[in-house]
C-alpha cells in the first residue's frame, strides 16, 4: 500500500517542522533586522506544528507511514541498535533541556508590562476634576468650522512639541529622540497604528496632564519616563499638543460618532 | 474556598450548562423538521436523542441554578436585594417562566414517540417552538440582569432606581450579549452533543452503532462549525459596544489588564477551528472517491496556519529585556501591523472562508457533477473565491493602515459581506451543480478513525475553557464594582486576581463541568441496557 518516497514521511514532517522554524528566524532576525520575540515563536511553532500534523495524518495510510516507523523503532527486533540510540539520546536531550532552562541566569524577569492602561473614570488635574467618559477637546470643532484658526492652533502645539517632547519622542513623532535609548520603557512612537491612533483625545489627555506617576495600579512596575505635564504646561497647551500629534501624523482620535 | 470562588465556580457551571439546554432544542427542532420535510426517520431519531441527553442535564442546571441563587442570597445579600429590587418583576416572571418551561420540555420529550405522524408530528412540532420560545426569553433575562451590572441603566448615579423596568432591562449591553451568547451557546452545544457522538461511537460494540454515531458526530460538527461562521463578527460587535459604552472598560478588555488573555482566547479560537477542519478532512476518508482531493488540503492547512499567526499575534508582544533593548521598544515594526483590529479581522475572513471550502471539498468528496456547465460553474467559484479574497486584503491593508479609526472598525463590515457572499453564492452554485450528480463512491459511515473523534472532544474541551475565560473577562472588567460605578464591591475580594489564578478557577470548572457531561453521556447509556435477572423475581402463578 505504501509507496516508496525518496524521503520517509516523519522525516518530511521534521524538516519542515524545522525549516519553517529557521525561516522565521532567517526572515526576521537576519533579513529584516527585527528579531521575532521568542514568547511568539513558540505559540507560532505550536500552530505550525499542529497543522503540519494534522495534514499529515487526515489519512488512513498518512497515518500509517508516520507512525509505522516509530512502531517499528519500538517493536522489530533487526532496529535494536538504532533503538538502543535513540533510548539513549532522548533522555540525555530531556536532561539537557532540564538543566538549561533551570540554569539561573541574569536577566531580569519578563515584565508584563501595559502598554495602553486603562483610564480611570475621573480624575484630578489642575486642581480639577475631570471626567473622562464626556472630556472632548474644546479645539476640535475648529477643524471644521474654521480651519485657518484651526492650522494656528495646531502650530502652536507645533511649537510645545519641540520645546517639551521631541527629546524624547523624537522630531518625527516616532519615539526616537535623542533621549529615547536610555529609557525603558521606551517613549512611545505615536506614528504607529497602535499608539494614539487607537485611543480618544481624552486619554491621552489623562496620560500627558499626569504623566508616569499618574499611571494606574495596574500598570506595573510604573517606571515611566514620562513626566507630569501639568506641572509645566497649561490645560491649553496640553489640548493644542494633541493636535499637533494627530494633525502631524495624519491619524485621527478615536471617536465613535457615526460619521 | 472564599466566597467569590464558590460563587464563580457554581455561576459558570450554571452558565455552561444553561447554555447547552438552551441550545439543544435550537437545533432538536430544526433537525425535527428537516425529518418531516424528508421523511427520513434518522433524523427524527437523532433528535430524539439530543433531546434525551439534554434532559438530564436540564435537571442539573435546575440544581446549580438554586445553588446559584443560596449562594448569592448567602454572601452577597446587600448585592442581591438591590438587583431584586430593580428587577423583581422579571425575577418572577424567571420562576414562572422556568416551570413552564419544564412542563413543556417533559411534554416535549415523553411525547415524542405519542405525537407521531400526519397532524400530530406538527403538535409535536409547536411544544417544540414553545419550548426554544420560553429557553430563549429565560436567557435574555438573565443576560439583562447580567448587562445592567456592567452599564446600569434607569438609575441615577446614587443608584436610585426610576422605576422603568423596561430601561433596566434593554440596557446598553443587553442586545450585544444576547447575540454573542445566542450564537455561541449553538456552536457551543453542537460541540457538546458532537462529544456525546464520539463518546457514542468510541464504545460502540458493532458496526450499525459505529456508522450511526459517525453520522451524529458529522452533524454535531456540522452545527458547530455553521454556528462558528458568525461568532467572531458577534464578538466584535460586542466589543466595538463595550468600548463605546465605557473607554475605561474597553481598555480593560483589550489593551490592560485582561489584554493578554485574549492571547489564550485566540489560542483557544484557533484549537476550535482546527480540530473541526481536522475533522472534516478525517471524514473524506469515509468515500473513496476523495482522494481526488486530498493534494489541496495541505494548501487549506497552510492559509488556516498563517490565518492563525495573524489572529493570535498580539499587539503589545511580550519581551525579553534583552529582546525589547535589540528591537527598541515594546512596538514590532513588521509584527506591529498584526497587532491591530483591521489585521485580524482579515485574518478571521480568511479562516471563514477555508473553513467553507474544506466543507465544500467534503461535499464533492463523493460525486462527480454531470451537469453541461460543470467547467464554468467551478470557473466561477473559483473567480469568486479569488475576487473575494482579494477584496478582503485590500479592504483590510487600506482601511486598517490609511484610514482613521472610526472607518477601521467600519470596515469590518465589508469584508464580513464579502466572505458572506461567498458562501451563499458558491453554496448556491455548488447546489445547483450538484443537483443530480454521480455517486462515484459511496460513504461509508463509520469509517472514520478514532482520531478525529478526539477531535470532537477536544473541541468540546476547547469551548468550554474558552467559555469560562471569556465569561470571567466580561465580568472581571468591572473590576471592583458589582454595578459598574455605582454599587461598590466592599468585600475583600474585590481586587482582580491574578492571570494564573483566574486560569486555575476557569480550569476547575472546566473538569467538574466534563465530568457532569461524562455522567450525563453514561446514564444514556445504561438507560438502554436491560439485565435479566434470572431467578430473582417470584413466578408469577
Ligand atoms: C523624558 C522623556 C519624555 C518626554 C520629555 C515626554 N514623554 Fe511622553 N512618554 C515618555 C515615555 C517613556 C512614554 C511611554 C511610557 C508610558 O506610557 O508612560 C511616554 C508616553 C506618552 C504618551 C502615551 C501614549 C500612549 O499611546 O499611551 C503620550 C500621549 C505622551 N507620552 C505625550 C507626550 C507629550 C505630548 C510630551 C510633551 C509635552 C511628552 N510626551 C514628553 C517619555 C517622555
Ligand atoms: C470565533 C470566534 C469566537 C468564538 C468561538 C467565541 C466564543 C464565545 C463563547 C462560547 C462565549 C460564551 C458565551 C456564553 O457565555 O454564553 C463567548 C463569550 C464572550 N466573547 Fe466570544 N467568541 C468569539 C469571538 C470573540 C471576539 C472576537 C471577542 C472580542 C474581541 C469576544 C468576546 C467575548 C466576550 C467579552 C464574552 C463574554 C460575554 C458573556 O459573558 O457571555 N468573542 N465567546
Amino acid at each position: 500500500m505504501t509507496k516508496k518516497r525518496l524521503i520517509p514521511r516523519l522525516l518530511q514532517l521534521v524538516l519542515i517542522i524545522i525549516g519553517v522554524y529557521f525561516g522565521f528566524i532567517l526572515l526576521f532576525d537576519v533579513a529584516l533586522h527585527q528579531i521575532i520575540p521568542k514568547s511568539l515563536l513558540t505559540m507560532y511553532m505550536l500552530f505550525v506544528v499542529a497543522g503540519t500534523a494534522m495534514v499529515f495524518t487526515f489519512t488512513e495510510e498518512g497515518a500509517q507511514e508516520l507512525v509505522g516507523p516509530i512502531k517499528a523503532l519500538v517493536e522489530d527486533p533487526s532496529k535494536k541498535m538504532i533503538r538502543n540510540v535513540v533510548f539513549v539520546i532522548v533522555p540525555l536531550l530531556a536532561g539537557y533541556y532540564t538543566y538549561t532552562s533551570m540554569l539561573p541566569s541574569f536577566e531580569a524577569p519578563m515584565e508584563l508590562r501595559t502598554i495602553h492602561p486603562a483610564p480611570p473614570s475621573k480624575f484630578k488635574a489642575f486642581g480639577k476634576s475631570y471626567n473622562l467618559t464626556t472630556l472632548q477637546n474644546p479645539y476640535r470643532k475648529f477643524e471644521k468650522e474654521d480651519p485657518a484658526k484651526f492650522k494656528g492652533l495646531v502650530k502652536e502645539g507645533g511649537d510645545v512639541y519641540i520645546k517639551n517632547c521631541q527629546y524624547c519622542h523624537g522630531d518625527k513623532l516616532d519615539g526616537n529622540g535623542p533621549y529615547a535609548s536610555g529609557l525603558n520603557p521606551t517613549p512611545l512612537n505615536f506614528q504607529d497604528v497602535g499608539t494614539i491612533a487607537q485611543l480618544q483625545e481624552s486619554f491621552l489627555f489623562w496620560r500627558i496632564s499626569t504623566g508616569g506617576p499618574g499611571l494606574p495600579q495596574e500598570a506595573a512596575p510604573w517606571i515611566s519616563a514620562m513626566p507630569v505635564w501639568q506641572d509645566y504646561l497649561t490645560e491649553d497647551e496640553i489640548w493644542k499638543v494633541i493636535l499637533f500629534l494627530y494633525n502631524y501624523t495624519g491619524r485621527a482620535p478615536r471617536s465613535w460618532a457615526n460619521e | 474556598m472564599n466566597p467569590r470562588v464558590a460563587v464563580w465556580l457554581v455561576a459558570q457551571l450554571h452558565l455552561w450548562l444553561g447554555a447547552f439546554v438552551v441550545a439543544v432544542p435550537m437545533f432538536v427542532f430544526i433537525i425535527e423538521t428537516i425529518g418531516m420535510m424528508t421523511r427520513d426517520e434518522r433524523y427524527d431519531n437523532m433528535a430524539y436523542e439530543f433531546i434525551k441527553v439534554s434532559i438530564t442535564a436540564y435537571s442539573l442546571t435546575a440544581i446549580m441554578g438554586g445553588l446559584l441563587s443560596f449562594c448569592l442570597v448567602l454572601f452577597y445579600p446587600d448585592l442581591f436585594k438591590y438587583l431584586a429590587l430593580i428587577f423583581k418583576e422579571s425575577m418572577f416572571a424567571y420562576a414562572l417562566l422556568f416551570f413552564a418551561e419544564s412542563a413543556v420540555l417533559y411534554i416535549y420529550y415523553y411525547g415524542w414517540h405519542w405525537l407521531q405522524g400526519g397532524n400530530r408530528k406538527w403538535v409535536h412540532l409547536t411544544f417544540g417552538l414553545l419550548l426554544n420560545a420560553f429557553g430563549i426569553t429565560l436567557m435574555l433575562l438573565a443576560n439583562s440582569w447580567t448587562t445592567f451590572m456592567m452599564s446600569p441603566a434607569a438609575v441615577d448615579a446614587a443608584g436610585v432606581f426610576n422605576g422603568n423596568t423596561w430601561e433596566a432591562i434593554h440596557n446598553f449591553l443587553w442586545n450585544p450579549i444576547n447575540i454573542h451568547r445566542v450564537v455561541a451557546n449553538v456552536a457551543y452545544g453542537g460541540s457538546i452533543v458532537g462529544a456525546y457522538a464520539g463518546f457514542k461511537f468510541l464504545s460502540a460494540k458493532n458496526k450499525e452503532e459505529r456508522a450511526h454515531y459517525d453520522w451524529v458526530g458529522y452533524n454535531a460538527n456540522f452545527i458547530a462549525i455553521a454556528a462558528l461562521l458568525p461568532l467572531p463578527f458577534a464578538g466584535y460587535y460586542l466589543t466595538a459596544e463595550l468600548y463605546a459604552y465605557s473607554q475605561q472598560m474597553g481598555i480593560t478588555l483589550m489593551g490592560g489588564v485582561f489584554a493578554w488573555i485574549f492571547i489564550i482566547q485566540a489560542v483557544l479560537i484557533g484549537a476550535l477551528f482546527l480540530s473541526a477542519n481536522y475533522y472534516l478532512w478525517c471524514g473524506m476518508g469515509r468515500s473513496d472517491g476523495a482522494s481526488r482531493y486530498n493534494g489541496r488540503i495541505k494548501f487549506i492547512a497552510i492559509v488556516l496556519v498563517a490565518a492563525f499567526l495573524v489572529w493570535f499575534t498580539p499587539h503589545t508582544l511580550v519581551l525579553t529585556n534583552s529582546e525589547l533593548k535589540s528591537l527598541g521598544g515594546p512596538y514590532h515594526k513588521y509584527l506591529g501591523v498584526f497587532g491591530i483590529m483591521p489585521a485580524k479581522n482579515t485574518a478571521v475572513n480568511f479562516l471563514l472562508t477555508f473553513t467553507f471550502m474544506s466543507f465544500m471539498f467534503y461535499r464533492r468528496a463523493n460525486k462527480v457533477a454531470t451537469v453541461s456547465w460543470a467547467t464554468t460553474g467551478n470557473a466561477i467559484q473559483i473567480a469568486l473565491f479569488t475576487m473575494g479574497l482579494i477584496n478582503i486584503v485590500t479592504l483590510g491593508v487600506y482601511y486598517g493602515y490609511f484610514t482613521n479609526t472610526v472607518y477601521k472598525v467600519a470596515a469590518s463590515i465589508p469584508q464580513v459581506l464579502t466572505t458572506l457572499t461567498i458562501i451563499i453564492v458558491s453554496t448556491v452554485i455548488d447546489t445547483l451543480m450538484y443537483k443530480g450528480a454521480k455517486d462515484v463512491a459511496p460513504l461509508h459511515w463509520g469509517r472514520m478513525p478514532a482520531r478525529s473523534q478526539y477531535a470532537l472532544f477536544l473541541l468540546a474541551v476547547s469551548f468550554t475553557w474558552l467559555m469560562g475565560l471569556m465569561g470571567y473577562v466580561r465580568s472581571g472588567i468591572r473590576q471592583h464594582w458589582h454595578v459598574s460605578n455605582i454599587f461598590r464591591d466592599a468585600s475583600p475580594d474585590a481586587y482582580t486576581p491574578t492571570l494564573g489564578y483566574a486560569a486555575n478557577v476557569i480550569t476547575v470548572g472546566t473538569i467538574i463541568f466534563m465530568a457532569m457531561v461524562i455522567f450525563v453521556f453514561w446514564l444514556s447509556t445504561i438507560s438502554g441496557k436491560h439485565v435479566v435477572a434470572k431467578g430473582y423475581w417470584k413466578e408469577q402463578a
